[in-house]
């Protein structure tokens, strides 16, 4: 398997599609309403796995777009981490929702259960500004 | 002092209802360039930005700090902040500076600077930059899908309609919040009736927007709103971090985002901080892209009506949009919501976002009648679809929307309907019945549609959360019940979340499931001839409207049975001074027979003589051979009369009085409203002729004028004076001739 190229492989279901799998490991081809009819691709198997988003990361970066990369790698450290974690992440970033040690604890969590670095350090920036426009809970 | 009718008649149209101020600054009721906004200015030490437009750091707000720390390029900004804004005006309509090379630039300017260089713009220099810097080559439409009913049915049939009207996102909200996941499975199912790829959103609360998406019901995101202001930030319940989380989180589902932003908001909500509604939103669009969204929906939208209270609001909403795709976002420009009670007004401000080209030109056109339509749009609805398609024509400008034959239209609404009852019964959700959907096909809106059991609905909704049914249960409730091609584009669409393509920048997805974004279909715009042309198969597409006439319905019927007329020899002149020659064109009673309104030929000919014989004259016919033209025709049958006075007449019915006395394009009398002439104008006219012949006093004869006459036949009018001008003989002499 070649490297993937992200300034001339894109779009990447397109000219890569040996290197886009399914969570459980399925390729593309994989996905069809036969195998559906047929009970052979387990649940929740749409979606982008960690290395897909990073590849997407890397065709945003190349195309000078640094914010969408960033927010790709970030899509990728929550790929793998449940629709329920997500949802109460995003509450606790609300305004007034948490104190600063309830956003250390989320960013705590994000890097040891997930390893989740730069959701990590986005709680903490957030944790810093909220601290100096009264946001903290 | 009273007040002229006409001033009451310009009182009482649409626009007045509208209210219409003078700038109050200080409550963000200033367009552009607002006494209080900020001079740009950046301050860098030790590669940390302590100064930006007006504000020291211990002094910036959350967007300052977010925009600060993700949102501005420090090695760029170095030399971009250095340039003056006349200098960065001219480049963004230099055609010979690229578009990459402007979106560079972008990277380093603060909104102040941005705000300020845009607004030395003017509105023509605003299109030309907004089509440099487009980011997707080809423009592209969304539609919106509501029905205040929140009948699935309708939506279904309305969502495949606007598939196949070629719109490439189209977006569906609710009434009650309780609806979302089955008008999201209408949707969804609509939608990929009507051509598989097309994307969709159900606009709800962001928690259970996210929900809807990692069911896989939903395929884009655009509800994250963002304010220019942190207080309208905060009422909104968010922060620039919150938004950040959740636009990563939805990525993280393989859901396309986009932001929402547009001018007035914060002065609504009682947060504009005394700025510009330009500046606040070149903040916004700041944050948008610090954030990492790929794009934004603004221009207005909800709030459009608060900038255009205010001069320059047209204006400021281009300036908006263009510094949008500036900034390397893909736009959704707005035109959802109604900008305006007045047509006219809605369709120059149009113009702004139609003729430069956006990624999507509206951010929701209503595919149905703005009744129904649940955003408060429908700037654009069903209704003008013809309009908008003809005037895309009229421009050769692509703006999304493709002209659909009635029978496909049918055809795409019965089958999504039928299949969204199929999906509900596979699904054990409440019946949809067949008269539902008989109804979904052909009503014009849902008070056509048959009353549901609201209360059993949104029970039987909740358990789309609740059980989570997804996407592929969808599908495969479409594949049990034997719709196989559409569970296989709604299994499409799930598909698409695995390689995340449509995560980049204005992607939507053509034809075969093929992604196109501005990462493979750049806009390259560098001048005449370059970027996007409409041409070849997709312009032949856009010009063939549904309502285009067939020539041969407008081709004047040729008749090939000689007419009942006696040539009596060439045409003499005469000495009566009583006569009356009457000149008929050279396709009159030939292969002609009958007037644009219809009257045939002889009929004509009877009522003149009548007419001439009414005020004592003496009428004779002759038939002018060498021209077409009405005044000659008069001038030569003038100039055979023995009174010198004449009647021309064309075959299309056009009449003239003329004297041999007159130069030939000038007239007595001229009738040039030929499909209002009826028998008794033709009789009026031969009366006065006589009149004329005979030195008697008379009258003009009344004409009606009706200045859309034009509009109506000028092409009718076309084609028969082109079969009469074919029938004109070079240097023939005219010929008498009599009925019978």
């Amino acid at each position: 398997m070649t490297e993937f190229d992200p300034q001339s492989e894109y779009p990447i279901g397109v000219r890569r599609p040996d290197l886009i799998r399914t969570p459980s490991g399925f390729g593309l081809g994989h996905l069809t309403l036969e195998n559906l009819r047929a009970g052979v691709i387990p649940e929740d198997e749409f979606r982008a796995t960690p290395e897909t988003l990073r590849m997407q990361a890397q065709v945003a970066r190349i195309a000078e777009r640094d914010q969408l990369a960033d927010n790709l790698e970030r899509a990728a450290e929550l790929a793998n981490i449940p629709d329920d974690v997500i949802l109460e992440v995003y509450t606790a970033l609300r305004p007034r929702r948490s104190s600063a040690e309830d956003l250390e604890n989320w960013a705590l969590r994000m890097e040891t259960s997930y390893h989740a670095a730069a959701i990590a350090s986005l709680v903490r920036q957030a944790a810093a500004a909220y601290a100096t426009q009264g946001l903290l809970a | 002092m009273t007040d002229s009718s006409r001033s009451r008649a310009r009182s009482e149209r649409g626009l007045r209802r509208e209210a219409i101020i003078e700038p109050e600054p200080d409550l963000g009721l200033v367009t552009m360039n607002g006494p209080n906004d900020p001079e740009p200015e950046l301050t860098i030490v030790n590669g940390v930005i302590v100064r930006m437009d007006g504000k020291q750091s211990d002094n910036f707000d959350l967007i300052d700090q977010f925009v600060s720390m993700h949102g501005i390029d420090l090695e760029v900004a170095v030399e971009t902040m250095a340039l003056s804004d006349q200098e960065i005006a001219m480049r963004l309509v230099d055609v010979s500076v690229p578009r990459t090379a402007l979106v560079r630039l972008s990277r380093g300017l603060t909104p102040a600077k941005m705000a300020k260089v845009v607004s030395k713009l003017d509105p023509v220099e605003m299109m030309f930059a907004l089509k440099k810097l487009r980011a997707r080559r080809r423009p592209a439409n969304q539609a919106h899908v509501t029905n205040r009913k929140e009948s699935p049915a309708l939506l279904a049939a309305d969502a495949a309609e606007a598939a196949a009207r070629g719109f490439a996102e189209i977006e569906t909200t609710v009434g009650v919040a309780r609806y979302a996941p089955f008008n999201a499975i209408a949707l969804l199912v609509g939608s990929q009736t009507g051509r598989p790829g097309v994307l969709t959103q159900c606009a709800v609360e962001e928690r259970r927007n996210l929900q809807l998406g990692m069911q896989g019901l939903t395929t884009y995101s655009e509800t994250l709103s963002v304010y220019g202001t942190d207080g309208a930030m905060v009422d909104g319940d968010d922060t620039p971090w919150s938004k950040a989380f959740l636009a990563s989180a939805y990525a993280s589902r393989g859901i396309k985002v986009r932001s929402t932003s547009g001018s007035g908001s914060e002065a609504l909500m009682g947060h504009a901080n005394g700025c510009s509604m330009l500046y606040l939103e070149a903040r916004c669009l700041a944050l948008i892209r610090a954030i990492g969204s790929q794009g934004v929906q603004n221009g207005g939208i909800s709030t459009v009506t608060l900038p255009m209270a205010l001069p320059g609001g047209t204006k400021m909403i281009l300036a908006e949009n263009l510094i949008a795709a500036w900034l390397g976002l893909e736009v959704a420009s707005g035109n959802d919501a109604i900008a305006s009670h007045s047509p006219i007004r809605r369709t120059a401000k149009l113009m702004g976002q139609f003729l430069p080209g956006t990624d999507f030109v509206t951010s929701g056109y209503s595919a149905m009648p703005k009744y129904d339509n649940m955003f408060g749009g429908g700037n654009y609805d069903a209704d003008d679809l013809d309009e908008w398609t003809t005037i895309q024509r009229d421009w050769q400008i692509d703006a999304g929307i493709e002209p659909l034959d009635e029978a496909e239209a049918l055809r795409v609404r019965k089958l999504a309907a039928t299949a969204t009852q199929a999906v509900f019964r596979e699904i054990g959700f409440p019946e949809i019945t067949d008269q539902e959907v008989a109804d979904a096909v052909t009503s014009y809106d849902s008070r056509d549609m048959p009353d549901r059991d609201r209360a059993t609905d949104v029970e039987a909704a909740d358990l789309v959360f609740a059980e989570e049914i997804s996407g592929v249960d969808v599908a495969r409730a479409l594949d049990q019940a034997g719709f196989q091609e559409i569970g296989e584009a709604v299994l499409g669409m799930q598909r698409l979340r695995v390689s995340g393509d449509y995560l980049q920048t204005s992607a939507i997805v053509g034809a075969d499931w093929n992604v196109v974004s501005a990462v493979n279909d750049p806009n390259e715009y560098e001048g005449p001839g370059t970027g996007y042309l409409l041409e070849g198969d997709r312009w032949n597409l856009l010009q063939s409207l549904p309502h285009l006439l067939d020539p041969d319905t407008l081709n004047p019927p040729v008749s090939e049975e000689p007419a009942k007329v006696t040539v009596v020899g060439d045409a003499m002149r005469g000495s009566d001074p009583s006569e009356v020659v009457v000149g008929v064109g050279p396709a009159f009673l030939g292969t002609l027979r009958e007037t644009i309104n219809g009257l045939r030929h002889e009929a004509v000919m009877s009522a003149l003589a009548e007419g001439v014989a009414s005020c004592g004259g003496t009428p004779r016919f002759i038939r002018v051979l060498r021209t077409s033209d009405v005044a000659f025709i008069a001038h030569d049958a003038a100039s055979l009369s023995g009174s010198g006075i004449g009647i021309g007449v064309q075959s299309k019915g056009t009449a003239v009085i003329h004297s041999v006395e007159q130069e030939p394009l000038d007239n007595l009398e001229l009738f040039s409203m030929a499909p209002l002439l009826t028998l008794d104008s033709y009789r009026a006219i031969g009366h006065n002729a006589a009149a004329y012949a005979l030195n008697q006093r008379t009258s003009p004869v009344p004409v009606e004028l009706d200045n859309y006459a034009r509009a109506k036949h000028i092409v009718q009018t076309t084609f028969l004076h082109a079969t009469e001008t074919a029938a004109v003989e070079v240097g023939a002499a005219p010929i008498e001739f009599v009925l019978g």
